[in-house]
Parts: C-alpha cells; sequence; structure tokens
C-alpha cells in the first residue's frame, strides 16, 4: 500500500487510504524526510482518518517522523485520529507527546500557516 | 389399591416408568386440547375476577391467553420450553412498559396450573390412583412452565432496568456545545471506572461532531476523587488532544486538590482553571474571542 | 488453555508485517458479529496488533487464534497468540510498563493487558509462549 504524498504549496500532505503493515509505515516516513527536502516544504500533514487502529509501533513511527521532519526544518502535524483510536492508544499508554495534532485537514493547514507564519515574523523582525 | 410413590422426572427413571408417565402427559395432553375452548374462557374469566393485569383490555387478555394456552400445552408434550422462553420474553416486552407488575404474571399462570389441574381432577375423580398417577405426571411439567415464564418476565425486566440506567448515565453527562468550536461537560456525581468511560467516549464523540477546538471540563460537582478516577480524567484530557481538542479543568475542590498532589497524578500538563466562569474566559481567549460588555465601550472601561 | 470449543476457530499464522495487519482485521470482524461497539473493535484490534506484533519481533512465527465464547449470559471474543519462540524468561518483568528488550516503546504486553478484560500468559524459557486474552460484551 503506497500513501500518496501530495504537495500543497509550501506543505506536503500525505493521506493514508487504508490500513498500513509496519513496512508501508516505515517507507513513507521516509519519503516523507526525503520530499521534505526536495520540495523545500515548511509543514507536513500526515492524515490519519483512514487507519483503525494505532498500535505502539504506528505510535512511535509518527513521532520519530515529528523528529526527523523537525530536524529537516518543518513542522508536522497529525490530522483525523478517530475517537474510537485516540481512546485505545491511551489506554495502551500512547499518547504521541510532542506531536501536534489537530481535528480534520483543514484545521492541520491552519495550523501550520500559523506555526509558519510565526516563524516567517520573527524572521522579518530579526532582519530589522 | 398400588402403592403410589411420588415420583419426579429424574435423571434415571427406570423405563416403564418413563413411559408411563409419557404415556399419560399424551393423555392429558390430548384432554386439555381436546377442552381448550371451554378451560381458555374459564381461565381469561378468573383472570378477570383476580382483578390481574388490569392494564389490559378483555380482547387483549384473551388474545394473550390462548398463545399462553396453546405454548402450556405445547410445553407440556414436548417438554422443550425454549418456545415458551422465547414466547414469554416476547410478552413481558409488550406487558412491562404497560405497567405490568411481576406478580400478575405469576399469579395468571398459577391461575392456569388450576384451572387445568381442576379439569384434571373432574375428569379422573371416580379412579383416585388414575388421578394421582396423572397428577405426578402433570405437577412437575407445570412447575417447570410457571418457573420459565416468571424467570423469563423477571429477566426481561432487569434488562429493561439496566437499559433506563444506561440512558441515565448518558443524560447525566451532557456534552453542551456552548459556542462553535467549545464544547463544555459539567461532571455532577460519583465517576466510576465505567462512567469514566463513557464520558471520555461521548466526549470524543462531541469533539468530533462539534469540530471543537476546545473543551471545558468542569467537575465542581465531583465530591471526591481516587487515583483511578485521576488517572481516568488525565486520559480523557489525553485522548482529546490526540484529536486536536485543547482540555480546561475547572472547578477543582481544595479537597481534590490536596488528594491529586497526595497520590502524585501527573496533572503538570492538564491545563486547569479555578472555576467554570475563569474556564469559559480562558476557552474564549484561545478561540481568539474578545469580549466586551455591551454597555459600556471598551475604551470607557479604562 | 480453558477454551471452551474448538469449533468456529478463525487461525491465521503469523510470520510478516503483513499478518498482523491480516490478523487485526479478522479479529475485528469477528468482533463485529457480536456486536461490539467501536470502541471495543478499536481495543480488540489493537490488542491483536500487539500480540501478532510480538510473535513476529520475538519468536518470528507463530499464529493469531480468534474465537467467540460464552460464559453464563455473556458472550465474548478470545484472542489466542502462541509462538514456538524462545519465551519470556521474566513474565512478571515483561509485563511492566516501559519494559523492552527489543528498543520498542515497551508497552505491547502490559498495554495489550489494559486493553482486554481477561489476561493469561503461559511462557517457559526456550518452550514458545500462548497468551490468551478475553474481551466480554457488556
Amino acid at each position: 500500500m503506497v500513501v500518496p504524498i501530495l504537495k500543497q504549496g509550501q506543505y506536503l500532505i500525505a493521506s493514508v487510504q487504508a490500513a498500513l503493515t509496519d513496512t508501508d509505515l516505515l517507507k513513507l516516513r521516509d519519503a516523507l524526510t526525503e520530499q521534505v527536502g526536495t520540495y523545500r516544504s515548511r509543514g507536513v500533514i500526515m492524515d490519519v482518518t483512514a487507519l483503525d487502529v494505532m498500535d505502539s509501533f504506528a505510535c512511535r513511527t509518527l513521532s520519530d517522523l515529528a523528529v526527523m521532519i523537525k530536524l529537516r526544518g518543518a513542522e508536522t502535524v497529525i490530522v483525523g485520529i478517530q475517537p474510537e483510536v485516540a481512546f485505545s492508544m491511551v489506554q495502551l499508554g500512547l499518547k504521541l507527546e510532542g506531536v501536534a495534532t489537530a481535528l480534520d485537514l483543514e484545521e492541520g493547514l491552519a495550523y501550520l500557516d500559523q506555526k509558519v507564519k510565526r516563524v516567517a515574523r520573527a524572521i522579518n523582525e530579526q532582519k530589522r | 389399591m398400588p402403592e403410589i410413590k411420588p415420583r419426579r422426572p429424574g435423571p434415571t427413571p427406570t423405563s416403564s416408568d418413563a413411559e408411563g408417565t409419557a404415556a399419560l402427559l399424551r393423555e392429558l395432553v390430548a384432554h386439555l386440547r381436546g377442552n381448550r375452548t371451554q378451560l381458555r374462557e374459564e381461565w381469561a374469566r378468573r383472570i378477570t375476577e383476580a382483578k390481574l393485569l388490569t392494564a389490559m383490555t378483555k380482547e387483549e387478555i384473551f388474545a394473550e391467553a390462548t398463545s399462553i394456552y396453546d405454548n402450556y400445552v405445547d410445553v407440556l408434550e414436548t417438554g422443550a420450553v425454549e418456545a415458551l422462553q422465547a414466547y414469554a420474553r416476547n410478552l413481558s416486552e409488550r406487558i412491562i412498559p404497560r405497567g405490568v407488575e411481576t406478580h400478575e404474571v405469576v399469579g395468571i399462570v398459577l391461575l392456569l396450573r388450576d384451572v387445568m389441574a381442576r379439569s384434571l381432577f373432574e375428569k379422573y375423580q371416580s379412579d383416585f390412583a388414575l388421578l394421582n398417577r396423572v397428577l405426578d405426571a402433570y405437577e412437575p411439567a407445570a412447575n417447570r412452565i410457571a418457573n420459565t415464564v416468571a424467570v423469563g418476565f423477571v429477566q426481561e425486566r432487569e434488562r429493561i432496568i439496566r437499559e433506563q440506567q444506561e440512558a441515565i448515565r448518558e443524560l447525566s453527562t451532557p456534552v453542551l456545545p456552548v459556542r462553535e468550536r467549545l464544547l463544555i461537560l459539567p461532571i455532577i456525581g460519583v465517576i466510576d471506572p465505567q462512567r469514566a468511560r463513557q464520558l471520555t467516549e461521548q466526549l470524543l464523540r462531541g469533539i468530533r461532531t462539534n469540530r471543537a477546538k476546545v473543551v471545558v471540563i468542569d467537575i465542581t460537582g465531583v465530591p471526591s476523587i481516587d487515583s483511578t478516577v485521576a488517572n481516568h480524567l488525565v486520559q480523557t484530557v489525553e485522548s482529546a488532544r490526540l484529536l486536536g481538542a485543547t482540555v480546561i479543568v475547572t472547578g477543582l475542590s481544595p479537597e481534590i486538590a490536596q488528594t491529586l498532589v497526595t497520590i502524585g497524578v501527573d496533572l503538570g500538563k492538564m491545563n486547569t482553571v479555578g472555576d467554570l466562569r475563569g474556564g469559559i474566559e480562558e476557552a474564549e481567549r484561545l478561540l481568539g474571542y474578545k469580549v466586551h460588555p455591551l454597555t459600556e465601550s471598551p475604551t470607557a472601561q479604562a | 488453555m480453558p477454551l471452551t470449543s474448538k469449533r468456529d476457530e478463525i487461525r491465521t499464522p503469523i510470520s510478516s508485517d503483513f499478518d498482523i495487519v491480516k490478523a487485526r482485521q479478522r479479529g475485528r470482524e469477528l468482533a463485529a458479529t457480536l456486536g461490539f461497539p467501536p470502541t471495543d473493535l478499536a481495543l480488540i484490534a489493537t490488542a491483536i496488533s500487539e500480540l501478532a506484533r510480538n510473535i513476529v519481533r520475538y519468536a518470528d512465527r507463530g499464529e493469531i487464534i480468534l474465537s467467540l465464547v460464552e460464559k453464563g449470559e455473556k458472550r465474548g471474543i478470545v484472542v489466542v497468540a502462541r509462538d514456538d519462540g524462545p519465551g519470556i524468561p521474566d513474565i512478571e518483568l515483561a509485563l511492566q510498563d516501559g519494559f523492552s528488550t527489543s528498543g520498542s516503546l515497551g508497552l505491547g504486553l502490559p498495554g495489550c493487558r489494559r486493553l482486554m478484560d481477561e489476561f493469561d500468559i503461559n511462557s517457559r524459557n526456550g518452550m514458545g509462549t500462548i497468551i490468551t486474552v478475553k474481551k466480554w460484551l457488556r
């Protein structure tokens, strides 16, 4: 299962369409980390609306992804975690600490806009 | 006169005994079928006389009486209670909402038993030995039937009570969309693990359907908290965050605050505000609202 | 093993990460036939995922056996994870949060126990592992 990665302005959007194996997840992580550089993207949105399970491996991979993207100079936001999935994750003890989350794609975009703007403003102020 | 021992159909009856009982049951089933119209009417009359099933009309009583009568005789014939069980459950489901009580259901079944027994008396009164054997065959089966119907009714009642409890529990924790993207969850009363789970599920669904960004959980009405409940609260906050919502907890009483510190629950990452009003103000700030009194202009305030 | 019946078992051999997905999807489907609410379906699927992952990670191969159970009025689903791997030398330790020998988060077994209603583990050094978990319909 290959996850399509869309380039939308200065962001990359990966929207998961069906259940992912561990290998799929790792491939996706590597592809996103790679393409963030290629397209000089400022943010990554990972849409997991279609996922009905987020186990410890998926969570760890997403946490790693967020850190790697950060090291590559961009922001990550996970969107679309389903209520039942969130409930199970917390029961399992998985909190995705340090990773930004948003309700859906629209909210995710709003979050990144805000983040990126703040960075841009800080840079502008420094230039002055 | 042969000696008559009362005998229930035990696990290992001798074959002649079992055959005898079976033959007698066949005979009395034929008798009860043959006198169906008359006995059924007699039964319905006695139900009305005893002022049972007063919530139902005569026609309804007669219709149910017919079904129960036929089911009853079927059970005597086959010994299989499954069909009667299903019917009893179905009947209970229909009559419980109309206020029929347990004693009425038990009462009508015992009446039917009596009506049938009297009819058997009448038929066999000339031969006392035979009558005794007939009653020996009839009694255990009749008891089993009465038991099945009563248990079915009580189980159905319990099921309905459980459902109602569930409904009350759900009503007791409303998720209130007070304004766009803001939910308030006032919790009143004791939180047990089951309620905590229900509360979390409701909140998460509420966040999704209302596209909420901020949630204020007010626990002013929660009398006490132990470590289990505190952990549930933390889990609720964490799972809401996974959906992308920020949670503000308000109304932590001094006692609860002290408990939480004593048991060492990590509330550091929890956003807490003193009271519900302050919580809503903070929520509005997070959502980018500014609230001014209408009577005064914002500048006049300063 | 206190398995009530041998009929209607769904066995899924586990040897790769693709099998993990297959096992948890089957578990979700089976649980759905019993009428579990969505939250429980997610809990069950997640638990199966963790159990199957443990097999792949520690034992290379094994199987997940799914079945339905009845106990009096209660009905539920049973998940058995079985492998012939190295076994778990210290079960107590393995059931503690944050313990892991493979560099994972170490939430697999204790987490799985929290997700389900009943949890039973049987393992001996070098003799493989059998983990049985149950979830009851409420």
